[in-house]
């Protein structure tokens, strides 16, 4: 989970970054957009470095949500018969909504690559046209909500996947304990707060 | 009221006396090579033979738990038991200051001589010579094995092992890991256990109690014992039987002894011939915290270093009420001050506890039922701030806040003595043999090494002595020296003792009375506490020992059992400990009684110097009482004590 | 003060079990939670009723015996303190408290409160500490252990194995007991040695008893009477995957 986790998560970081062209204007973005598919070139036929990065993250999910499953059924077995009097939970938030919060994220991913990469559900849906499609989906108030709920959870996810993760690694000791949770707290809200600037930006007409 | 001779010398309706005996094992000549020499007299087992021979430990503290380890890991096929649900909850855990030994990495002037000394005169010369010099000879090896085993002791920034002094004695020669010391080198022990249980060599069965002793021929050849969650009754059979049951604190109900502590185990073997040695050596710590209404199942011992900073003192004023805050300097009685100037507040644990005794006694005891003295730091916070106070006792005064809901940072500490420790049990040779052949006792549940007074740190050091070196030699040479028969579960001294047990349980569960087993523990408890307690009296005595048998025969009248006996049912586990009680208690009164001397934890009030000191009395009472079992009055076997090392001296401490 | 007591109550390990509710008067706020279930105890036997079977034995926070959650806390409200040093203070006249057993399936109920944690015995036994022949040690001194370290490896070594830890654990894990272990020895220069095969055989031995996996939720950490961090099961992950490495 820790390995896979971490691979999606500077995935991540790099695909916020890169959304944030966005605000250069409709060239920018598109140019990015073409460039996405031919990194690598000429040293790597046309999209191959894409594809290379899709299956790697594909292979990622698939294994991140495969010990999910495998550990919250070994987690629920091992705890068949649940307390009367609920327990007092002193785990965060963010640590009680790992597996809802994982599920919304697997849903909006879905979502995401239908609206975006398959361009199905997109109302513009016209490829290489990357800062029109954006622009169509996100005008719709609904399509922003729910991206927005979708990366709240992500950042919850974030948070404290990261810092589980140190831990399962073994790279978290008493000395790294501080920074650790801050660095678990700098990069959920980056990360969450990154991709949302650009739906807000287009429902509030800063990018039309 | 039964014609008495005089008291120590002759016998008494309550007992008779009987032959002499003494320790045939010991060998003599200089005392430095003893244990050497009977190491080397002692016959081996050829380590092929080993697996061929199996035997019982009964006990998983610090003596049984290293007992069976090495046992096992020597090869013998070891089946051990403890009533607790793991082997790591025994009541060594629970010891707090350190454990002795004479390593002298101080360089202050200690050597095995010196604590061999300060244990015989710490013990009150009622100690054998050569058992404290062994003790004090081995007591290298157990830091050196308890280390390799990971204990974590306290270390320097050198990483070298700290030590600090203890007890009295002016050696720093006690090696603690904080107050938790006994839980420490138990785990060692356990863990040392626990690989011998995974590799299949010891037979573990936790959750089971040791209820009587198979004899057969003369010989310990098995126990019977209650699966404790089961109910069932179950023989088992070996080639020997070693004991390590703990001590008989319980017998005084409130004491600072796990609620499980019992006598059950050395009582039955005392029944089936076992000599019982000297039970009114108890040991009263001074730094309790006092009980705090009726409902009060245990006392909680604080560690006695308190005493080094913290003052105690009554109100001068009989049934003074006002807190102590209100009552000004003039009008407190700093008590041990005054009566012991030299030595002030860090006078001998008995002399704290029985100075607090009769403070109260005389009215001037403080908190519920007048029953505490004040311990006050509010000198010690001035002189040296609180955050020193805090640095030093921290852990100890928020242990006092936990139980008591009062801040000792800002209210006196109370205290009040407990029971937490007896020297006497079963009698042993040098070999820990008891006197029933092929029967073994290690630990607290022996007498053997602390005489009338055990110093402190020196209890966790005798149980990892016995249990990781004495036992194990001795042990190989009565199995190598002796022919033992094969022996059947069908043998009729196996199903006789089956059905005695088993008829116990049944009777205890019939009787379905109107009192709980609690209720008669805890009378039997007071009882002994206000008349063999702290200070002893004959008439006290004698007033106790017209009353245990009434208040047995009402036990087995009115006790109230519910439940079966194939479950768990721990009323019946308890009333069954507490019907061992209530004829323990009984020889208890009797050897106090016989005594007429004081001793070490044994205080006769008729026995004192004018300044209120206990006074020996060498001439009559330099033996062992060793008690046969009759089913009447006990007979007493006295084994003669020598002391070519150590003059006999009284003890001065004003 | 006056409480309501709601106590789980089932026979044998067998039984279904329930939640049995009783009142009990005249509680003293100096009692110990224990002593107030005795208190409930002696008055059941003489009503006839089966006493409430709980473990328990030195009643000084030490042995690790007694445990039962309260109020859905494992060990109750007050923190580092077992169910044994926890006083009716900390409660108000009035209360409704309700009592459970541990929960989890490696530690299945027997009766009423006590349920069986052999489990830790052989996590304990499959690796949990250091081989030495008694009598073979070597002396002392001649292995200096920096002091920080072995105060390091002494605040692991403070665990009592109650438990509280797999009872707080929404996963029922005993990663923290295992890891306090582990972290205690492997500190350790004497330790060394058996560094691999203890930490790969106690997290085996772990997972064939049944316990769950850990998911970091810090639960067990604030249940622990002993305060065992959250870093210890850091330091196991980190020894485990060390041990995968030099297999």
């Amino acid at each position: 989970m820790a390995v896979t986790g971490a691979v999606m998560l500077l995935y991540l970081l790099v695909h916020m970054l890169g959304n944030l062209k966005i605000f250069y204007g409709r060239e920018s973005f598109d140019e990015y957009a073409h460039w996405l598919r031919s990194i690598g070139v000429p040293a790597l036929h046309g999209a191959w470095f894409l594809w290379l990065m899709r299956a790697v993250l594909t292979v990622a999910v698939v294994l991140h949500a495969t010990s999910a499953y495998q550990l919250s059924r070994r987690d629920l077995k091992a705890r068949p018969q649940k307390y009367s009097h609920r327990q007092r939970l002193e785990a965060s938030y963010a640590v009680n909504t790992m597996r809802y919060g994982g599920i919304i994220i697997a849903l909006f991913i879905i979502y995401h690559l239908l609206d975006f990469t398959a361009l199905t559900l997109n109302r513009n849906g016209v490829e290489g046209a990357a800062y029109d499609n954006v622009v169509s989906s996100f005008s719709v108030w609904w399509v922003t909500l729910f991206y927005i709920i979708a990366m709240l959870a992500l950042g919850l996810h974030i948070h404290h996947g990261f810092w589980s993760a140190a831990r399962t690694l073994g790279v978290h000791s008493a000395a790294r304990e501080k920074n650790l949770k801050i660095g678990a707290t700098v990069l959920a809200v980056l990360i969450a707060a990154g991709f949302m600037v650009v739906p807000i930006a287009v429902l509030a007409g800063l990018v039309d | 009221m039964p014609e008495t001779t005089s008291l120590g010398s002759g016998g008494s309706a309550y007992w008779t006396v009987g032959d002499d005996i003494a320790d045939t094992a010991a060998p003599d000549g200089p005392i430095e090579t003893r244990w050497d020499r009977r190491k080397f007299s002692a016959k081996l087992v050829n380590p092929a033979n080993r697996r061929k021979h199996t035997v019982i430990v009964v006990g998983t503290g610090l003596a049984g738990g290293a007992a069976g380890a090495t046992l096992a890991e020597q090869g013998y096929n070891v089946i051990q038991f403890c009533f607790q649900d793991s082997p790591r909850r025994a009541h060594s855990i629970a010891a707090q200051g350190g454990i002795n030994a004479a390593k002298n990495y101080r360089n202050d002037g200690d050597s095995v001589y010196r604590l061999f000394y300060d244990t015989v005169k710490g013990g009150d010369f009622r100690a054998r010579e050569s058992n404290v010099y062994r003790l004090a000879q081995i007591s290298t090896q157990i830091i050196d094995q308890c280390v390799a085993q990971g204990v974590p002791f306290a270390r320097e920034y050198s990483g070298l092992l700290d030590t600090r002094s203890f007890g009295g004695v002016q050696v720093q020669r006690t090696f603690y890991a904080r107050g938790q010391t006994g839980q420490q080198l138990l785990i060692g022990a356990y863990q040392a256990l626990s690989r011998q249980i995974d590799a299949g060599a010891v037979e573990m069965h936790p959750r089971t109690e040791m209820l009587d002793l198979i004899v057969i021929d003369g010989r310990a050849r098995g126990i019977v014992a209650r699966d404790l969650v089961t109910g069932k009754i179950t023989p088992y059979l070996a080639d020997a039987v070693v004991l390590a049951t703990g001590g008989y604190g319980n017998v005084f109900f409130l004491s600072t002894n796990a609620k499980g502590s019992n006598t059950t185990a050395t009582w039955r073997a005392h029944r089936r011939g076992a000599l019982f040695a000297n039970p009114c050596y108890t040991q009263i710590h001074p730094t309790c915290i006092p009980r705090s209404g009726e409902y009060q199942g245990k006392l909680t011992l604080m560690s006695e270093s308190l005493r080094n900073d913290g003052r105690i003192w009554v109100p001068k004023q009989k049934g003074d009420t006002r807190s102590p805050d209100q009552i000004p300097e003039a009008e407190r009685d700093y008590y041990l001050e005054r009566i012991y100037p030299a030595f002030g507040n860090l006078v001998p644990r008995d002399i704290a506890s029985r100075a607090a005794k009769y403070q109260c006694d005389d009215g001037r005891g403080v908190g519920p039922g007048g029953l505490g003295v004040y311990l006050d730091f509010a000198d010690a916070i001035k002189r040296m701030g609180e955050d020193k106070v805090r640095e030093k006792y921290g852990n100890l005064f928020e242990m006092y806040e936990r139980i008591t809901g009062e801040d000792p940072y800002k209210v006196p500490m109370r205290i009040y003595p407990a029971v937490h420790y007896t020297m006497g049990g079963l009698w042993v040779d040098y070999d820990l043999q008891s006197s029933i052949p092929g029967l073994f006792v290690v630990g607290e549940a022996n007498f053997s090494d602390h005489g009338a007074n055990r110093l402190g740190a020196s209890a966790l050091m005798q149980g990892l002595a016995d249990g990781y070196f004495v036992l194990p030699p001795m042990l190989g040479n009565y199995i190598a020296s002796t022919k033992l028969g094969s022996v059947s579960l069908d043998d009729p001294a196996v199903t006789s003792v089956i059905g005695e047990v088993t008829g116990r349980l049944g009777r205890l569960l019939e009787i379905n009375g109107d009192r709980t087993p609690d209720s008669f523990h805890r009378e039997l408890g007071e009882l002994i506490w206000d008349e063999c307690g702290m200070g002893r009296t004959e008439a006290g005595l004698r007033k106790a020992l017209a009353r245990i048998p009434e208040l047995r025969e009402e036990f087995w009248r009115r006790v109230k059992v519910p439940g079966d006996s194939g479950e768990l049912n721990q009323s019946l586990e308890k009333a069954n400990r507490i019907a061992d009680f209530l004829e323990f208690g009984e020889l208890l009164c009797i050897d106090a009684l016989h005594r007429a001397e004081s001793c070490g934890g044994h205080f006769r009030e008729e026995s004192q110097t004018p300044d209120g000191e206990a006074l020996r009395d060498d001439e009559h009472f330099a033996y062992a009482a060793a008690w046969e079992y009759t089913g009447g009055a006990p007979v007493l076997h006295r084994e003669p004590l020598q002391f070519d090392y150590v003059h006999l001296a009284q003890r001065n401490y004003s | 003060m006056n409480l309501t007591l709601r106590i789980w109550r089932q026979r044998g390990p067998e039984d279904r079990g329930a939640m049995v509710t009783y009142e009990l008067a005249d509680v003293s706020p100096d009692m110990s939670f224990l002593e107030m279930l005795d208190v409930l105890n002696e008055r059941l036997i003489l009503e006839g009723e089966d006493p409430v079977a709980f473990d328990h034995d030195c009643r000084e926070g030490i042995c690790g015996m007694c445990g039962m959650v309260i109020n859905g806390q494992a060990h109750g409200p007050r923190d580092r303190t077992t169910t044994c040093q926890l006083h009716m203070r900390e409660f108000a006249d009035g209360d409704v408290i309700d009592v459970e057993p541990w929960r989890a399936a490696a530690f299945p109920v027997m009766r009423d409160l006590v349920v069986d944690r052999s489990g830790f015995d052989r996590i304990i036994g499959s690796g949990g500490y250091i081989s030495v022949v008694t009598g073979s040690a070597p002396e002392a001194h001649s292995t200096p252990v920096p002091k920080p370290i072995a105060d390091a490896a002494f605040d692991n070594a403070t665990c009592i194995g109650c438990g509280a830890c797999v009872a707080a654990c929404p996963n029922g894990s005993a990663m923290l007991f295992t890891s306090a272990k582990v972290t205690h020895l492997n500190l350790l220069p004497q330790g060394a040695p058996e560094r691999e095969s203890r930490v790969r055989d106690m997290v085996a031995q772990m997972d064939e008893e049944g316990f769950g996996g850990c998911t970091n939720t810090g639960e067990c950490t604030v249940a622990c009477p002993k305060g065992i961090p959250l870093t210890s099961i850091g330091n196991l992950n980190r020894e485990y995957l060390r041990a995968l490495t030099k297999r």
